[in-house]
């Protein structure tokens, strides 16, 4: 890599939006799954979530890219963990100083951040072997593809699940029971958020014409 | 009938590669052999020719649902008055009936076969009968008294992700009509289940003579109250609630032998099935420590949709295991899985769909071991 690239190139703005599409950690690489799953059942934690791995991925990113160097090959796995694990703590900490309710919510799943694969699989993949800009650009970019399909299915599943968006019963002000509509009990169980990923998967593949697998 | 072929054959072109309406091709081709037999056959190779096609199967199966349909809108009716407490006659009875459940077989047909039209459309495909069966089936398998923007929903659902996403047609793993029923129970529980449902009006509160109980005899069953669970007779006949088309053993068996008779329906599924249910009826009997264990093995048969459920949901072709010995060992597994639902898990009164469904997932794999069982009897042989 060029010392004098800018610090935009289109090849670093690669970094940010492919994970948003054709290359997203949930859809494309899928990774990542099991916590899409298990706190996507409202909107709120979704985005909580969401912002907790952003944070936890960029900043291990740019610490491993940084250290890559003088990290020796054959204990980097617990090296990264020990870096992950740090800033997973610190955001279990933040999140129970500042947002306790929802981390009540997310229980277990911010302390599960650290076995992520998303986070392992970028640190191994990319900040063993890149600057930290990149690594950092690289981070934000997955995480927020890891986001993006949360708070899409966070919002499916809230709507349509409990009625609310964000807590708010839109529905009900919207007056949809009167004329006998019910909320979807299914959408609260994991196995319709697994559905819906995979009817997201569906929709993004036939649309983009770099996924169409060969037969 | 002259006229309307040459009408047929007038507008054909149209439809043909190349016409105004290419696009509709699938629509035209699937409504000219529903009219008319397709005259398109294999050419070359040497073939055993049948008639037996898929419509024709599928025909065959929506008349062996014809006596459990009909009896379910007699009951419906039937019960429907029980619960008002008049006296009316059979006709009227299964007028009633009839004006309930038609809204509900035409919702799903016309759901499932407009989404099987598109899904056609969209790929270029010929539309197949598949849907055919599952429309009728899904309208036997649920209370009387769900919304029909529900059933739409679940038909949706069924067809869309139980069967289109995995190439339409005979490529799905689950059930079609098991899988709407799973949606409605999960998605709806208070609608699938509970005393009101499976009597029409009685969600509504209407007026419902006194001591009258609109529960199953499972619902009954599970809440420990055994002595309301009615006659072995009753269970038989059908004349209990339930849903539309599960009631009445007799209708049901009526379709078996269809079924059977005409090679639609493995008997080898309905029989170990039944042999499943009544293994594990007996090892309950046997161990019986709590007053549900004590029904006899045999009252299980007649009581929910296990009748319906081995006749009607467990030889879906498609889905069921194909080898001989598979059938076997698939069909056991159903009713000895049902049974042990329906009797341990509180959660569910019914077990025979889902222990369809977890068999239906689990068919690839017994055959995958009965053919690789075959394969090593062989090498074996060979060898020595």
């Amino acid at each position: 890599m060029n010392d004098r690239e800018p610090l935009f190139s289109s090849k670093n703005m690669k970094l940010l939006t492919n994970p948003l599409n054709i290359d997203n950690p949930i859809t494309v690489q899928v990774l990542g799954v099991c916590s899409a799953l298990a706190i996507t059942v409202k909107l709120e934690p979704s985005v909580v979530m969401a912002i907790s791995v952003v944070v936890v991925l960029a900043v291990s990113n740019v610490v491993i890219s940084a250290l890559r160097k003088m990290i020796p090959p054959r204990i980097r796995i617990i090296v990264q963990l020990t870096v992950i694990a740090t800033m997973v703590i610190l955001v279990d900490q933040v999140l129970k100083a500042f947002a306790y309710d929802v981390s009540k919510q997310l229980s277990v799943f911010v302390g599960l951040i650290i076995t992520n694969c998303i986070i392992m699989g970028r640190l191994e993949a990319f900040a063993m072997g890149n600057r930290p800009w990149p690594a950092f650009l690289d981070g934000i970019g997955n995480s927020a593809g890891y986001g993006l399909i949360l708070v899409i299915v966070g919002l499916l599943r809230e709507l349509l699940g409990s009625g609310e968006i964000w807590g708010y019963p839109i529905l009900e002000k919207l007056g949809v029971y009167n004329i006998g509509y019910e909320n979807n009990g299914l959408m609260i169980l994991p196995p319709m958020a697994l559905i819906i990923i995979g009817v997201i998967i569906w929709v993004q593949r036939s649309r983009t014409k770099e996924l169409i697998e060969e037969s | 009938m002259k006229s309307f072929r040459r009408f047929i054959d007038k507008i054909k072109p149209h439809f043909s590669k190349g016409g105004k309406f290419e696009m509709l091709h699938s629509t035209f081709e699937a409504f000219e052999s529903f009219l008319f037999v397709s005259n398109q056959v294999t050419t070359k190779g040497a073939h055993i020719r049948d008639a037996l096609d898929m419509k024709r199967a599928m025909s065959v199966v929506v008349a062996a649902t014809v006596p459990a349909l009909l009896f379910g809108m007699w009951n419906t009716g039937y019960q429907h008055n029980l619960s008002v407490g008049l006296e009316v006659t059979l006709w009227e009875n299964f007028v009633f009936g009839f004006l309930k459940v038609f809204p509900i077989i035409v919702v799903s047909y016309v759901v499932g076969l407009g989404i099987e039209f598109a899904v056609a459309q969209i790929r270029g495909h010929e539309v197949n009968e598949g849907f055919l069966v599952s429309g009728i089936l899904i309208p036997l398998i649920i209370p009387v008294d769900v919304p029909l923007w529900m059933v739409a929903l679940a038909t949706a659902f069924a067809v869309i992700i139980g069967k289109e996403v995995f190439g339409g047609t005979g490529m799905n793993i689950l059930n079609p009509a098991l899988t709407a029923r799973a949606f409605l129970f999960f998605a709806y529980p208070s609608w699938m289940s509970g005393d009101t449902v499976w009597i029409e009006g009685l969600t509504k509160g209407q007026g419902v003579i006194d001591g009258f109980s609109g529960a199953t005899p499972l619902a009954n069953a599970a809440a420990g109250m055994f002595e309301k669970i009615p006659s072995v007779w009753e269970m038989f006949l059908g004349t209990i609630p339930g849903s539309i088309g599960e009631t009445s053993v007799i209708a049901i068996l009526i379709g078996a032998v269809i079924l059977v008779a005409t090679g639609m329906g493995s008997w080898k599924i309905m029989f170990s099935m039944i042999a499943g249910g009544l293994v594990m009826g007996l090892l309950f009997n046997a161990f019986a420590v709590n007053p549900y264990m004590e029904i006899s093995a045999w009252h299980h048969l007649i009581m929910g949709g296990f009748a319906f459920g081995a006749v009607f949901m467990a030889t879906d072709p498609v889905t069921a295991a194909q080898t001989e010995r598979g059938k076997w060992i698939y069909g056991f597994l159903t009713g000895f899985l049902a049974i042990l639902i329906r009797v341990i898990n509180p959660a569910y009164p019914e077990g025979v769909m889902l222990a369809i469904l977890l068999m239906n997932v689990f068919a690839p794999l017994i055959d995958h071991y009965v053919i690789e069982a075959n394969i090593k009897k062989r090498v074996k042989r060979i060898k020595s």
